[in-house]
């Protein structure tokens, strides 16, 4: 009588899941990267209490006291200088706005810098009131800083989307394509090997090594970033297995008739490139245009992105995120038996 | 049970237009024998045993092994037969032991697996990466892996190619126990030497087709004498003239200088002496070797075996 451990699949993806594992390259990209990843974005744009704005006083008549009025808020830095450096230090940066005394002031400033603009503002208001200017109607600041809005709460769950879509895609695609071109593949098949047993031990390997993946980047950022994860825990689990799944699917088709490494790995660059920029791991789809939006949207790991975030941000349930499994479902569907029906066995 | 244990009838096996492989190959192969594909590179050797393991569909002709066919009972007949390709690359970063484990899992039955790694002498490496064996361990671990199954037929393309001489010897020893149980093994080679110690017969074919076949003895006997006289120098004497010499079956010209295939060599050699001495010539060398299958070769196809 069989035992699960003598079953040909318990076999094989046992043998997936120890050739995975072994694999220093694999282990890096998988869970060192993202870590890496996470710590210099999470350094470069961190949040800093707010600065104040950098400006330069053109030296000319009148530059003294326009500097002693700036100097008096501590929204402004200025400091001053001849003409020519006070542009230079425009184009370097160094400062955001160029301010030239006299009738009417002259507001130096580039608007394409939000910094500029926002410069202009200040410099202006500062000066303004300095000269008597009241506001004409009251105004309150109420000011939050919380987790769930900061660029390291949007990057944590972007980033397990894309460590899903690449382990995906080259768990199954890669090692797929490398055992057909060692002969492997026809050598198993010399065996009395089921074909269907050797396609699901990868989904299986892919499942189980998700357990690995998900909490292990998830805890990353919980613990060092403070990160939250607002909504259920299997709902999350739910979510990045279907997205394991569509994009092991995905892998399966692009593996289905490529006859060696280079072909199977221009696929899979190609099929990632556009996801990398226009599926939000790094910054919001919103920045593109809103004719562009609805095809961003569809594609698989904005799908996936975007109800990873709802649930660990905003803690939505299973109704919030039902349109992104239902994109996630339907192309792990369709590349499955498109990937079954083109497999190349030979 | 069939008395046979491979039957193929008029197999062609054609790759493209151009591309003939088999061209009409007749071949039956008993049970209980080792039976050796002798020829060429490119002689279609691979490719015919390939299709005999059913991992290629012929193009035309007839193939039955173990008394059943492709066809119809592909998932039993892979439950019987034991397989090394040309070349696999095994998982690299698997254990000597898990690799095979892997394999035995594929079976419905079989071999334990220490007990075949014992039996291929690689009873020490188990728990060694298979990316850190020899060329020859390797090998083994390969033939521990169609052992596994624990096959009726076993199937071995080229197995001791790129070999060294005491890996290759080791090899012969596991074929040689595998056939004692009365299990039947088809191999190619172009070794003559591991063909003439390991086969009871051998076929040799050359472009696709069977240009002969028979045990090595048989063919030696019948197609290249009982032995080859050498001689140098060549120049001056006539192959038709010393092929009509006694004791003297033919003539070829080799690299080296003269051939002759002889069946009496001590009729033949005074008869060449007196031969080259009445010419008024001298040899700078003389020498005698039993034929060989790789003489065979030459003698039916004018090229050698490694060409």
């Amino acid at each position: 009588m069989k035992v699960v451990g003598d079953s040909p699949l318990y076999q094989l993806t046992l043998a997936r899941l120890k050739l995975l594992f072994r694999e220093p390259g694999a282990m890096f990209w998988t869970f060192g990267f993202p870590m890496v990843l996470a710590i210099a974005l999470g350094i470069a744009f961190r949040n800093q209490p707010p600065e104040p704005v950098r400006a330069a006083v053109q030296d000319g008549s009148g530059a003294a006291a326009m500097l002693s009025a700036l100097a008096k808020s501590a929204r402004v830095k200025p400091e001053l200088l001849s003409a020519a450096s006070a542009r230079q230090a425009l184009r370097d940066g160094a400062v955001a706005i160029v301010v030239a005394p006299g009738d009417p002031v002259t507001y130096v400033f580039d608007p394409t810098r939000p910094d500029s603009r926002l410069a202009r503002l200040v410099v202006n208001d500062v000066l303004q009131r300095a000269l008597g200017r009241k506001d004409v109607t009251r105004a309150r600041d109420e000011m939050v800083t919380e987790p769930g809005a900061r660029y390291i709460d949007f990057l944590i769950p972007g980033l397990l989307g894309l460590i899903l879509m690449s382990s995906g895609l080259w768990g199954i695609g890669y090692t797929i394509v490398e055992t057909r071109t060692k002969n492997l593949l026809k050598r198993m098949l010399a065996t009395p090997m089921r074909r269907g047993d050797f396609l699901l031990s990868f989904v299986l390997m892919r499942v189980v090594f998700l357990f690995a993946e998900v909490p292990v980047l998830v805890g990353f950022g919980h613990f060092v970033f403070g990160v939250p994860v607002r909504g259920s825990l299997a709902l999350l689990l739910l979510v990045s297995l279907l997205g394991a799944l569509s994009f092991g699917g995905i892998g399966l088709l692009l593996a289905s008739r490529a006859q060696n490494i280079q072909t199977v790995s221009g696929l899979m660059n190609l099929v990632m490139m556009p996801m990398y920029v226009g599926s939000g791991v790094f910054f919001s789809i919103s920045k593109f245009p809103k004719a562009v939006q609805p095809y961003l949207k569809a594609l698989p790991l904005t799908a996936l992105n975007d109800a990873l975030r709802a649930i660990m941000n905003e803690g939505a349930g299973l109704a919030g995120v039902l349109p992104q499994l239902a994109i996630l479902t339907g192309i792990t569907v369709v590349s499955f038996a498109v990937a079954v029906k083109l497999f190349r066995w030979s | 049970m069939p008395a046979l244990a491979i039957r193929c009838h008029r197999l062609v096996k054609r790759y493209s237009p151009e591309v003939l492989a088999v061209d009409g190959l007749d071949l039956e192969v008993e049970r209980g024998e080792c039976f050796g594909l002798l020829g060429p590179n490119g002689a279609g050797k691979t490719t015919t045993i390939e299709v005999l393991e059913g991992l290629l569909p012929p193009t035309s002709g007839d193939v039955e092994v173990l008394g059943q066919r492709w066809a119809h009972d592909a998932r039993s007949l892979r439950e019987k037969l034991g397989i090394t390709l040309q070349e696999t690359h095994l998982p690299e970063r698997l254990t000597v032991l898990e690799v095979v484990r892997l394999f035995r899992a594929l079976y419905r039955s079989g071999r334990r697996p220490e007990e075949v790694l014992d039996l291929v002498s690689l009873g020490e490496k188990a728990r060694a990466y298979q990316r850190t064996l020899s060329g020859g361990q390797k090998q083994r671990l390969a033939v521990a892996c169609a052992l596994v199954g624990d096959p009726e037929l076993l199937f071995l393309d080229e197995p001791t190619t790129g070999l060294d001489p005491q890996s290759r010897r080791q090899l012969w020893e596991v074929i040689a126990s595998f056939r004692r149980d009365g299990r039947t093994v088809l191999l190619t080679t172009h070794y003559m030497d591991e063909a003439e110690r390991l086969c009871d017969r051998v076929a040799i074919v050359d472009r696709g087709k069977l240009i002969a076949l028979g045990t090595p003895k048989e063919l030696i006997a019948r197609v290249a004498g009982a032995e080859v006289v050498e001689l140098a120098p060549a120049d001056g004497l006539s192959l038709s003239a010393l092929g009509e010499l006694p004791g003297v079956q033919g003539a070829r010209r080799e690299a080296d200088g003269i051939h002759l295939t002889v069946d009496r060599a001590h009729v033949a050699i005074p008869a060449l002496l007196a031969f080259v001495e009445a010419r008024g010539k001298a040899l700078t060398r003389l020498a005698t070797h039993s034929a060989t299958l790789e003489d065979v070769f030459v003698t039916l196809t004018g090229r050698h075996l490694r060409d």
